[in-house]
């Protein structure tokens, strides 16, 4: 019912949006395999904010996109070493992230 | 010194060598020494937008090469003489007979002599727009208001980066303002929103360009033309004025009747 009714809106709406739209998505996936520079930018910083909490294999660290037909997904897998005393009571306390992300990474 | 610009596009067919010349003419009408350098090997095109066909004998590569002196290989324009030339591509098959090196080197002579020089670069991200982009020291990439030519623009600014050709400047070629209103083709706002680099203009599609094609006389010296106007409105703005960006949402019939007020239509 949604669907048709957002077909439905999409005809009046005209075809540009739906042109931009799908711009966006190609170009997330274009711009995302042209830089690896950005890629080594995201996980240094990653790791300098998950170090704040945990203790990480920084070696082990894996950042990749995966790409299926209409969505792209930044999947994160961090192998953690150990957590640091008093992690539960962290500010926000949040431990899990949202999204398609691979959680908690390979725990040893 | 002047100025080297790579006039590029990554996607083909989008109006990279007729924005060459209507640019190149356009600064020639406004004073400035010009000289076109066509990059596209064995597919040479500029000429005959320029109308210059029939007067070439040397080429590019013949110039590299050292086969003639570079005053030799390049032609006047019809209308404007030495203040215009073009070097013509070479129509060889091997797209690798002009290297980077060779292209930079020329692009220190040019320079001297000239105050833009402008290159039409093939489509692709190959040796053709490596070659375009060696001698370069700033990029104008064309792109027309469709998904495929965006996405190619996208890379190809990425690419400019790569060869330290910071901050290209975007002309949007063909927008049908008609399409836009009715919501079936992306805005300049859209367009500027994915891209996020300047705006050197926006040219509407327009019959003109193909009538001025024919004959080989660029639109941007035809009065009456509106893509004419949005070239003449980009080569002033590359020399440092502030113009605004054409407003092609005006109707038809108003520009018809703006002309009639002004006595321009027959
Ligand atoms: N604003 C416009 N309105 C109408 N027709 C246009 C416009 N711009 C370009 N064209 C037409 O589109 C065609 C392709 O233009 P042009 O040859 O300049 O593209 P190009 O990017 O140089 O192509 P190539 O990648 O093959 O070198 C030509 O027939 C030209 O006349
Ligand atoms: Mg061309």
């Amino acid at each position: 019912m949604f669907e048709f009714l957002s077909k439905l809106f999409g005809g009046f709406e005209g075809s540009k949006n739906r042109a931009k739209e799908r711009l966006r998505l190609v170009l997330v996936h274009d711009r995302a395999s042209l830089s690896p520079g950005l890629v080594e930018a995201l996980k240094e910083e990653l790791i300098e904010v998950i170090t704040k909490y945990m203790e990480i294999d920084e070696e082990g660290l894996e950042v990749n996109f995966d790409k299926s037909d209409d969505s792209v997904a930044l999947i994160a897998n961090i192998p953690v070493k150990s957590v640091k005393r008093g992690m539960g009571e962290a500010p926000g306390g949040k431990r899990q992230s949202k999204g398609r992300g691979q959680q908690g990474g390979k725990k040893r | 010194m002047g100025k080297v610009i790579v006039i590029t596009s990554g996607k083909g067919g989008v109006g990279k060598t007729t924005t060459t010349a209507n640019i190149g003419t356009g600064l020639a009408a406004l004073g400035q020494k010009v000289c076109l350098v066509d990059t596209d090997i064995g597919l040479r095109n500029l000429d005959v937008v320029m109308g210059l066909e029939n007067r070439i004998v040397y080429d590019l590569l013949h110039v590299v090469e050292g086969q003639c002196r570079l005053r030799q290989a390049l032609i006047k324009d019809k209308q404007f003489g030495d203040r215009l030339v073009l070097l013509p591509a070479p129509q060889t098959r091997e797209k690798d007979a002009v290297t980077p090196e060779q292209m930079k080197e020329l692009m220190k002579e040019l320079r001297e002599e000239y105050d833009f020089v402008l290159l039409d670069s093939p489509a692709g991200i190959e040796h053709g727009f490596k070659n375009a982009v060696a001698g370069a020291d700033h990029a104008i990439v064309v792109t027309t208001p469709e998904i495929a030519a965006v996405r190619d623009a996208d890379r190809i600014i990425g690419l400019l980066e790569a060869a330290e050709l910071y901050d290209p400047q975007l002309i949007i070629n063909r927008v049908r303002p008609g399409m836009v209103r009715r919501g079936d083709m992306m805005s300049i706002g859209d367009i500027d929103d994915i891209l996020a680099i300047e705006i050197l203009g926006v040219v509407p599609d327009d019959q003109d360009i193909i009538v001025s094609t024919n004959r080989g006389e660029p639109v941007v010296t035809n009065p009456k033309s509106r893509a004419g106007q949005a070239y003449r409105n980009i080569a002033r703005r590359l020399l440092g004025e502030e113009v605004p960006l054409m407003n092609l949402e005006e109707r038809k019939v108003m520009h018809w009747f703006k002309r009639l007020l002004s006595g321009e239509a027959q």
